[in-house]
This record gives C-alpha cells, structure tokens and sequence, in this order.
C-alpha cells in the first residue's frame, strides 16, 4: 500500500445546535503522496466542508483525520496554524489575496508567518515561482491591480511558497474563463510532477475532473464514487 | 514583527480613515493640554498674585505690643526646613511725618532677605532701595502727594514711650516704590530695621518672622513644625492657608472641574477609539481569515489590532501636542492685554504634556485591547464561505 499523506476516518459533520444539519456522514477517505485527486459534487454535497475538514480550518464533529499519520483533531490551535503554514497550501476560488500587500509580498506572506528570515535564497525561491506562474512582471502590483487570472496564479505562487506536501485547492478555476481554466489546471499539472506535491482539488468541470489521477464524487454527504485511472 | 508590518500597511491602505482616527485621538489630546495648562495656568497666576507679595508662613506675637527677641533661633529652625525659599524679619512702628501730621507705618526690614518676599526691587518707580540705616523709600503717591524730592530728609516722629522724651527721627527719601495697593502706597514707609529699632527704642527685637516657600500649598505642614519647635504660647504661627479658605476653596474646585473634564475627554478618545478600531476588525475580517488560513495565530492577529493602537496612540499623542502647542502658541501670542501680558495666563508643563501624550497612548492602546480580542473570534470558514 502506498504511503497515505492524508487519512480521514468515519468523519462525521453536524452543523447547528438547536436545527442540526448533518453534512458528512461517515467518511472514509485517503489520498496518496504525490497524487494528484480531485473532488466533485453538486453544490451543497458537502465537498468542501470535507476540503475545509482536511486543511484543518473547521473540525469533524466525529471521526479522525490524519496529515502524515499526525491526528489534526487532537491538536491545540496554535499547532494547527504551525501545521497549516508548513504543510498545506490553499487555493480558493475567490482568490483572497491580501489586497493591501503585492503580489509578491503576497507569495512571500507564508514565510513570513512562519517566522524564516527573508533571505536571498527565499526571494530566489518566490521570483522562482513568481516566474513559474508567468507574473514576472506584475509582482510588485497590489493584489487588486490584477486580473483575476493573475490574482489565482498568485494564489498558486503562495500556496507553494513553503513547499507545503499537501495542495488543497477549492474550485481553483470557478471564477476564471475557460482559456485561463485551461493554463491554471495544467500548471497545477506541472507543479505536481515538478514539486511532488499532492493535489487535492474540487472542482464542478467534469472535464477537469478527468484529467486528475483519481476522481471522487461526494453526494449527500457520503462518498459516491472513487475512481482511479 | 509581522503583526506590526501588517497593521502599519492596514492604516496605510486606508489612509483617509487613519487620518480620520488620529485627528480624532490629537483633538482630545489638545483640549487636555489646552484645559490642563490652561487652569494650572489661572491657579498659578492667581496663587502668586495673593500670596506671591506677601509672607506665607508668619510668626508674630499674640499681642501687639509685643516684640519678638528668640527671631535668630527661629530663622536658625527655619531655614533647615526643605520647603522654605526664603526667610525674612520686619519691625513695624507706628509713627507720624511730624510735618505733614499724616500718620505712617514705618517698617524696618533686613532688605537683602525680604527683597525675595516682597519684591521692592521690582516695585521700585525711582532711586533705589535703602543702602544704611536711616535711608527709606515711600509709596510713589505719598511721594508726589507731599511733594517730595529724592535726598530730602523727613521729620518721622513717635509718640513717648515712657521716658517722656518726644523722638523725632530724621530720614532720607532715597526711592519710591508702587504695590499698586492705595492703602500701601499712601502709608508705608521701608527701612532697616536698626532705624526702626532706633524709631521705637527697643533692643535687639522684631515684630514678624517672614517666609516663602516652594510649595505653597504645604504650608500647613510647615506652619506646625516651626509651632511646634517655638512651643510659646505667646508666639502665633499663622499660614497663608487658614487666612485664605475662600481662595483654598475655589482652587480645589478649579482643579476637580479640570480633572473632570480631562477624565471624560480621555474616556470619550477611549471609546472612539475602541469603536474606530472595532470596525476596523470588520473590515478587515477577511485579510484575518486569509491570514489564519496560512497559519497565522491567534496571538499574532490580535497584535495586529494591538499595534494598530499603540500607532494611532503615538501617531495621535503627536498631533495632539502639536495642536496643543499651536493653541497655547496662539493665546500667548494674538491675546493680549494692553500692556502686553496674555489674556489667559498659561502654564506650559512640559512634564503635563508628556502626561497627556502618555495617557492617550496608554488609552489607544487599551482601546485596542477589545478589536484585538474580536480578531480571534474570527472564524476561516465564515470568511471563506462569505466570500
């Protein structure tokens, strides 16, 4: 059995107190190092409350999940936030760039946080990556002197800042024409064979979908379908 | 210092605003220096011209005929007392200008010591202070009222002691001098207190010991320990304090309205900037949530808002005492009366003004203590799937 970055056992999620919404209803899921997956499923599926339950940004009410075989539940938040700026990166779909910074400074924000000095060698690494995303020449605009597409391509530059093992991307291209659709995928594509990073990504274009290693399809809260290639 | 970086950039961002909040923080801190120099000022001004002339601590004897003869072992106690500026001794004889046939009060006292008390030196209209025993100055108006010149020698008489000898003594008018009080101006006489002591033929005594002091308003405390250290009944130790309750009375009411409007204006520049800052939580609830996402902690993001309002606080403290400066600037300067003095007597303390700066630092600071607590309440999901 191949080694398993990501674990999720019988992973339960209830919204509400007074009206309980129940959302995941005991999932069990997996994702291999190096893998590159994707998640669809109709709005509402609870896709990416399970996306969000992997990046640790919310809490299974029930069940286990594991990043490295480290159980997320039971750590504090303090080790949550060290675990999420050095392991994972985000992308979201409405981008959330922080507008009042540059898209390099932007890119550089998780090094930052994580306290590393910035020395010649991490600007190296962010003009690196800066170039990778083809923004060479716009990385010292503010985030919101950008176009959208950009705007994801600086995301992306950000989410790989820290060489974090896991990309956990939520409807990446959701907001992007079908051109910009088209390039972000395959340069996610890339920086999966390039960084050996995993790829967990939603997404609602099936054609999309089609080009990861593996396909999961979430409805009603429960896992529908898990197809590997 | 991440979290500072980025408050510094979020005040940048909205610059309009930030300036906002800072004019808002320096107005508060200006009308604190303003009020604040402004009754310490009047208080000042008013404490000097009651008691700025005159003794504040005296020690006389009970009885008016009565002369005091320990004042060198009096002066000795009292000069070892921290708070005393200056100590001084008068004998007063109540004479006539045999001439004119107008009564006078002529005082002897040691000038190179009262001077301090009572200012003659800066009173003095013409010539010059008494040099040698028998030389005097008189009031500028019974001066010109008797038609006096400068060197004329003046007829003092005193009525028999008991020798029944009549004492005529003849002094000379070396200068005047104004108090800008009639009854002074009109009747009092200065000299050495040999010349007195000669008028009234007494010995080596005096009518009064006189004192200033540092801090005027400890001289109760002062009062009780020369009392205490005379232990005569006989002798009255009497300070400026117990003349003047009236005075004490309004001063302390001045200082508690001064401290009262200083406390609200500081408590309103609290709130405001607690409220300001607040908001700014708000919007900046999404940059959080990124920023939590990519693994900020919560202690950080609330030093982001924490330092939001030590800058405002400094930012504000600046402008505050610039705009301070610039009233008190302008008061001393544009509002004058015609000979030139301020309209409003003002006290720029620089110790007060660092005060202030202090306390509206200290205030925003505190402020910023309730958005830097709603910053960890902010969740990534809502910011997420608000959008």
């Amino acid at each position: 059995m191949a080694d398993n970055v990501i674990e999720l056992r019988h992973v339960e999620k209830v919204y509400g107190t007074a009206v309980k919404t129940q959302v995941l209803f005991d999932v069990n899921l997996a994702f291999e190092k190096e893998s590159f997956n994707s998640i669809i499923g109709q709005s509402g599926s609870g896709k990416s409350t399970l996306l969000n339950i992997i990046g640790t940004l919310d809490r299974p009410t029930s069940g286990e999940v594991l990043l490295n075989g480290v159980k997320t539940t039971d750590l504090s938040k303090n080790k949550l936030a060290e675990l999420r700026n050095k392991t994972i990166g985000f992308i979201f779909q409405f981008h959330y760039l922080l507008p009042e910074f540059t898209a390099y400074e932007n890119v550089l924000m998780p090094v930052r946080i994580a306290g590393t000095p910035i020395t010649e060698e991490i600007k190296a690494r962010a003009d690196e990556l800066m170039a990778l995303v083809g923004l060479t020449k716009v990385k010292n605009n503010l985030a919101v002197n950008m176009s959208g597409g950009q705007q994801q391509r600086t995301a992306i530059a950000r989410a790989l800042m820290n060489r974090p093992e896991i990309i956990l991307a939520d409807e990446p291209t959701g907001n992007l024409d079908s051109d910009t659709t088209e390039q972000v995928y395959d340069l996610l594509r890339e920086i999966n064979r390039k960084f050996k990073t995993t790829f967990v990504i939603i997404t609602h274009d099936r054609r999309i979908a089609e080009k990861a290693d593996r396909i999961v399809e979430v409805k009603d809260g429960r896992i529908a379908l898990d197809l590997r290639k | 210092m991440l979290p500072f970086k980025i408050a510094l950039r979020f005040l940048k961002s909205s610059l309009g605003q930030t300036i906002g909040i800072i004019l808002g923080i320096g107005v508060g801190v200006s009308v604190q220096v303003f009020i604040g120099s402004l009754i310490t000022g009047l208080q000042a001004s008013l404490v000097d011209k009651t008691i700025g002339s005159s003794s504040q601590i005296t020690v006389k004897m009970k009885e008016d005929d009565q002369y005091i003869e320990d004042y060198a072992e009096y002066i000795a106690y009292i000069e070892t007392l921290p708070n005393i500026a200056s100590v001084a001794t008068t004998l007063d004889a109540n004479s006539v200008l045999f001439t004119e046939n107008k009564p006078v009060i002529v005082r002897g006292t040691d000038l190179a010591d009262s001077d301090a008390i009572y200012k003659l030196s800066d009173k003095l209209v013409r010539g010059r202070l008494p040099a040698a025993d028998y030389e005097v100055v008189i009031g500028e108006s019974l001066f010109a009222e008797l038609g006096y010149a400068l060197g004329d020698t003046i007829d003092i008489y005193n009525p028999p002691t008991g020798s029944g000898a009549d004492e005529h003594k003849f002094v000379t008018v070396v200068g005047t001098f104004d108090f800008q009080v009639a009854l002074t101006n009109d009747t009092l006489i200065v000299t050495t207190i040999p010349t007195v002591q000669d008028i009234l033929n007494v010995g080596d005594v005096v009518s009064t010991v006189i004192t200033q002091l540092d801090e005027v308003f400890d001289s109760d405390l002062d009062a009780a320990s020369i009392a205490a250290f005379i232990a005569d009944d006989a002798v009255e130790v009497i300070d400026w304090k117990t003349q003047n309750e009236s005075l004490l009375s309004g001063l302390n009411g001045q200082t508690a309205s001064s401290l009262m409007i200083q406390v609200f204006v500081t408590l309103s520049v609290v709130l405001g900037i607690a409220s300001v800052l607040a908001i700014t939580v708000l919007q900046k609830s999404k940059q959080v949530g990124i920023l939590k996402a990519m693994g900020i902690k919560d202690s950080q993001a609330s030093f982001i808002f924490l330092s939001q309002g030590m800058i405002l606080g400094v930012f504000g403290a600046i402008t505050g005492l610039l705009i301070g400066l610039g009233l008190l600037y302008s008061f001393t300067t544009f509002a004058l009366n015609a000979d030139g003095t301020p309209v409003v007597p003002l006290s720029i303390d620089p110790g007060f003004m660092a005060l202030s700066a202090l306390i509206a630092f200290s205030s925003a600071s505190l402020a910023s203590f309730i958005p830097a607590r709603k910053s960890t309440k902010i969740s990534i999901i809502e910011v997420i799937k608000n959008g």
